[in-house]
């Protein structure tokens, strides 16, 4: 069925290069120069993939982007359990991520632990028109008042906050006196700022460094006895529980997890985080910031490693035993070892489904390079990826280490070019988010959402890498998708209708 | 090691292996967690008239609130239009908000695009996004109408729409006379149901008064049709396929304004319908002939409705009709209206939903119940509840406001079954939280987010309402009409003798009640 497993390299080059160049006809002239920037062929042994990338998405084009927003609230703080998270601001964000990203946590919700209540100040235009300090204020006193338990309290600003001159920082200095220190953020992550949810990101990190590492008393007594195998894990989001599925291999070697950040984390695994002996970052794109930062202030070092898929899960835990002694190294091989017949036996059952399959992505963080190692695994092969905010640095390390030759790349995809690549490409499965899922599968292919894990996983360790196996043959291999036509009709080639 | 090629466990049962266990247990120091006995008593004092006081006193905080933005309502509402783009003026990311929680209801595509106004744009005003945009939407998406409406950041620094379009078209954007109708949809007012009203009527605005001063305003002239408006629906698609079969049936001519009962439920054939079905632009245009014009959803169509009614056609507006009376009353209009009779099919159809509540009602009679939603479907749902004998005990709806409250309070009064019956406009669904500790109701009825509440009180829940996230294909159903009425009944007894077979299900213990028959 997959073109591209029956033709040669040449003429895979050639065909990906005509399709950018027929995807870009639609522009008007502006636009097309701005969008050949962020389409190209990845050409072997080149140290990037060749594409503009973190430039402000173009309007009207229905790009799969969000905002600061959402990288602040929805990815960065919002798993952070014992803390209150108000979006601030007008209903609607708060709303609209309310409880979708399955960052998966352990606690007493709407007691102790918060994630998946939607707070906000629900601005009303009173709000806009005289400010909205003043109800924050409020806001404030009545979360204190009816969820005493809450151990912190951060504000993610909503575009109006920026715009009409609020000084949350001032109210989060003055509220924090008088509740004896109590920990309150105040976020400046105003969706307009940035060109995606990257900058959010960025925003957070720096909103963790300044109001929280900034305010932890130097010699203040640790709560719990150091050891020289403590870790953070950084960068992981626990959605389904892949930091869970991640931190008992770690655990099984013989290291000692002391913080998550932030899937299932708290206010204390973060400010224990300084004492970590390394921390290792899954996620480079949204917390590579605060890795450095610690680093350069406290001289942890921190290296990345990526838990998806057998190949790259033993890779990783090598590379990780490397920063510690022969214990943890000979931890890491006894994991190795000891995981070693279950991926024997997934891979026996699913590979021979799934042998050459191909597959394009479109998805966030690192997930555009970091799963192409388990479909490989799978025998699986990736034949187009792009990031939906990813920066030069991301596409450095997927031309380095991942990405084949001739595979297309596509930043800041948008409807468009994405329907039009898939249509042509014909790949047995498309892995991206929720807006792309039900649009390809009215063409007819099979799909994952690969933000959510479309309500499955974990994905993440040997644990996860069964479910992975499963959920892609349960995708390509269902039986509806030899019943997308009629008898009666003739097959007719997926067409859109935009293209017409 | 639980995990296994053979059974691949996933989230649900891989977590409770004691391995997983262990380790969770053994994260909680790390997590400086509070003393399980002060979390114990928290717990029990937020059950307490105390604390529900105390949370019906907040001012400022809203907690689980159920309602949306205006933008989401005008996205809805946009695509029921044919070959129509809504494009949402401001961030970007509100967008991709509107698009992800309309797909996860309906689970179906949804397209929408945005400005994509960023810092300087803050600065400086969206003109420049609003000039690109038109065009990359319109060469890309080849729509017949583009629908614009506002994202707060556009609001809040005070973005001129009509200007706007008006400089795009001069600059080339689009063709002078390719209709791109707007409204204003600030998210800091009202909310979903609000944005619905506006962009409804900015898209009759455009073609009935002159397309933004660039055509003749149309003359009226009366005709036989009959328009209805559907409103923010979750059940948008049964429902308004239902209503079309009941015109069909007694033969009315009619428009559907938005109609987005086919966009929001395309088949899987090969082909991705961006756009499907939706009133036409000329049946829009045409519109403003017709006799009269229905609103299935008060609260939807505030300003709507007086707009239609100064162009001369008789208004009427439903809350929502659930239910025999709810659904008499609309045929009745339908029929007063249009001259034409009730057939003897719909009397039949009706005769068999009277006939399914007595069959029923038995288990239903006397049954207290909470609702929370918009505030039509509060008012249909609750008014049905009383028809069954049961009790609407507390309706909430965050969205709804005074009028919406005497309104309700006067349905209440109207039946001995509504005496004890409260509507709270405005509040959130923690304060429903507190009402069902301190005044418990045998069900509760709302959306996906309702399963918290019936977590953490143990009321089950029957979902009615938007979004439904956590169960599939309910809004390819109707609960308007007789039919929808006999599919809410069954929803409803469903849940009932559900809950029955769980509480009699411990052998040796609940043997009785256990029944076969009931």
């Amino acid at each position: 069925m997959s073109l591209a497993t029956t033709q040669s390299i040449a003429e895979i080059r050639a065909r990906n290069k005509e399709l950018i160049e027929e995807v870009l006809k639609v522009y008007p002239e502006k636009t097309a120069k701005r969008r050949a920037k962020h389409l190209n062929v990845h050409q072997a042994g080149k140290s990037d993939c060749g594409v503009k990338s973190n430039i402000k998405s173009i309007p009207g084009v229905m790009t799969i982007r969000g905002c600061a927003y959402a990288g602040s609230k929805g990815v960065v703080w919002g798993p952070i359990k014992d803390m209150v998270h108000i979006s601030h601001g007008p209903v609607g964000c708060g709303q609209y991520s309310w409880g979708s990203r399955r960052n998966y946590y352990v606690g007493t919700t709407g007691v102790d632990s918060f994630v998946t209540l939607q707070f906000t100040s629900d601005f009303q235009e009173k709000d806009i028109v005289f400010g909205g300090d003043k109800k924050l204020i409020k806001v404030l006193d009545e979360i204190q008042e009816l969820f005493p338990l809450n151990n912190g309290i951060t504000i993610q600003s909503e575009c109006p906050i920026g715009l009409i001159g609020d000084d949350i920082e001032a109210v989060s200095r003055s509220k924090s006196k008088e509740y004896d220190g109590k920990t309150i953020v105040p976020v400046r992550c105003e969706g307009f700022r940035g060109v995606s949810q990257s900058l959010g990101h960025h925003i957070a990190n720096d909103a963790v460094r300044d109001w929280i590492f900034d305010k932890l008393e130097p010699d203040g007594e640790p709560k719990f006895q150091p050891t020289p195998y403590d870790v953070a894990i950084i960068g992981d989001y626990n959605i389904g529980g892949d930091a869970w599925s991640s931190r008992i291999l770690l655990e099984e070697m013989g290291l000692r997890v002391i913080a998550q950040w932030s899937g299932d984390g708290s206010l204390a695994e973060l400010e224990a985080t300084p004492k970590a002996k390394l921390n290792i970052l899954h996620c480079y794109r949204s917390m590579n910031y605060i890795s450095r930062h610690m680093e350069e202030k406290f001289g942890i070092p921190w290296c990345e490693y990526n838990f998806f898929g057998p190949s790259k899960i033993a890779e990783s835990l090598r590379k990780i035993a490397g920063y510690f002694d022969d214990k943890i190294k000979e931890g890491a091989e006894r994991v190795i070892e000891k995981y070693q017949p279950l991926v024997d036996a997934v891979i026996a059952k699913y590979r021979p489904r799934l042998e050459g399959k191909t597959v394009m992505l479109y998805v966030g963080g690192l997930r555009p390079r970091h799963v192409i190692g388990a479909y490989e695994d799978l025998g699986m092969e990736v034949v187009g990826t792009g990031y939906e905010f990813g920066h030069n640095d991301d596409y450095q390390r997927t031309a380095q280490h991942y990405v084949k030759d001739s595979t297309l790349i596509y930043d800041d995809v948008n409807g468009y070019e994405f329907e039009r690549f898939v249509e042509k490409v014909q790949p047995d499965l498309v892995g991206s988010g929720i807006k792309e899922k039900y649009v390809f599968q009215k063409m007819g292919v099979p799909f994952r959402q690969m933000h959510s894990w479309d309500y499955s996983g974990p994905y993440h360790g040997y644990d996860g890498f069964a479910i992975f196996a499963r959920d892609m043959d349960m995708a390509v291999n269902s039986p509806i998708w030899k019943k997308t036509k009629a008898p009666w009709k003739e097959a007719a080639k997926p067409k859109l209708l935009a293209a017409e | 090691m639980a995990q296994s090629a053979d059974h691949v466990l996933d989230h649900l049962e891989l977590f409770r292996g004691p391995e997983y266990q262990q380790m969770l247990a053994d994260k909680k120091m790390f997590e400086n967690p509070r003393d399980p006995a002060e979390v114990e008593r928290i717990k029990q004092w937020t059950k307490t008239p105390e604390y529900r006081e105390k949370n019906f006193a907040r001012e400022a905080l809203a907690v689980n609130p159920a309602k949306a933005c205006q933008p989401l309502g005008a996205v809805f509402v946009s695509v029921g239009f044919e070959g129509t783009l809504p494009f949402v003026h401001g961030s970007q990311g509100c967008v991709a908000y509107y698009r992800s929680h309309l797909s996860r209801h309906f689970k179906e595509p949804s397209s929408c695009v945005s400005s994509s106004m960023t810092e300087d744009a803050a600065v400086f005003g969206g003109l420049n996004n609003m000039i690109d945009g038109l065009a990359n939407s319109y060469n890309m998406y080849k729509p017949k109408m583009i629908a614009v409406s506002t994202t707060c950041m556009a609001e809040v620094i005070g973005d001129d729409l009509n200007a706007f379009i008006k400089t795009s078209k001069e600059k080339g954007s689009v063709p002078a006379e390719f209709d791109v109708p707007f409204a204003h949809t600030p998210a800091f007012v009202g909310s979903h149901v609000t944005g619905y009203d506006n962009a409804l009527k900015g898209i009759l605005e455009h073609f009935w008064n002159g397309k933004a001063g660039t055509a003749p305003k149309l003359e009226r002239k009366p005709n036989e049709a009959i328009n209805i408006i559907g409103g923010f629906d979750g059940n948008t698609v049964g429902n308004l396929r239902e209503i079309k079969r009941i015109l069909a049936l007694m033969g009315i001519k009619h428009t559907i304004l938005a109609d987005n009962s086919e966009v929001f439920d395309t088949p899987t054939d090969g082909e991705f319908l961006m756009y499907d079905g939706g009133t036409t632009l000329e049946d829009t245009a045409n519109a403003i002939h017709a006799k009269a014009t229905i609103s299935m959803q008060q609260w939807c169509t505030e300003k709507t409705l007086p707009f239609v009614s100064e162009h001369g056609q008789d208004v009427v507006s439903f809350n929502y009709p659930v239910g025999v009376s709810a659904t008499d009353d609309l045929l009745v209009a339908l029929s007063r209206i249009s001259g034409k009779e009730i057939p003897e099919q719909l009397a039949r159809e009706r005769g068999r939903l009277v006939d399914a509540i007595a069959d029923s009602s038995a288990h239903i009679h006397g049954k207290k119940f909470a609702i929370y939603g918009d505030p039509d479907l509060c008012y249909g749902l609750a008014a049905f509840l009383l028809e069954l004998g049961a009790e609407p005990t507390h309706v909430l709806s965050t969205n709804g406001n005074k009028a919406w409250q005497e309104k309700m309070q006067a349905l209440f009064a109207g039946s001995p079954f509504g005496q004890a019956c409260q509507a709270y406009p405005g509040r959130d669904l923690w304060h429903m939280r507190s009402l069902l500790f301190t005044e418990p109701v045998d069900f509760l009825i709302g959306n996906t987010h309702g399963k918290y509440l019936e977590r953490d009180t143990g009321t089950p829940l029957i979902r009615i309402g938007f979004p439904i996230f956590d169960r599939h294909h309910h809004h390819r159903f109707p609960v308007w009409g007789y039919q929808g009425g006999l599919n809410v009944l069954v929803k409803i007894l469903d849940k009932i003798f559900d809950e029955i077979d769980k509480k009699t299900s411990v052998l040796g213990k609940t043997d009785y009640s256990f029944d076969i028959i009931r």
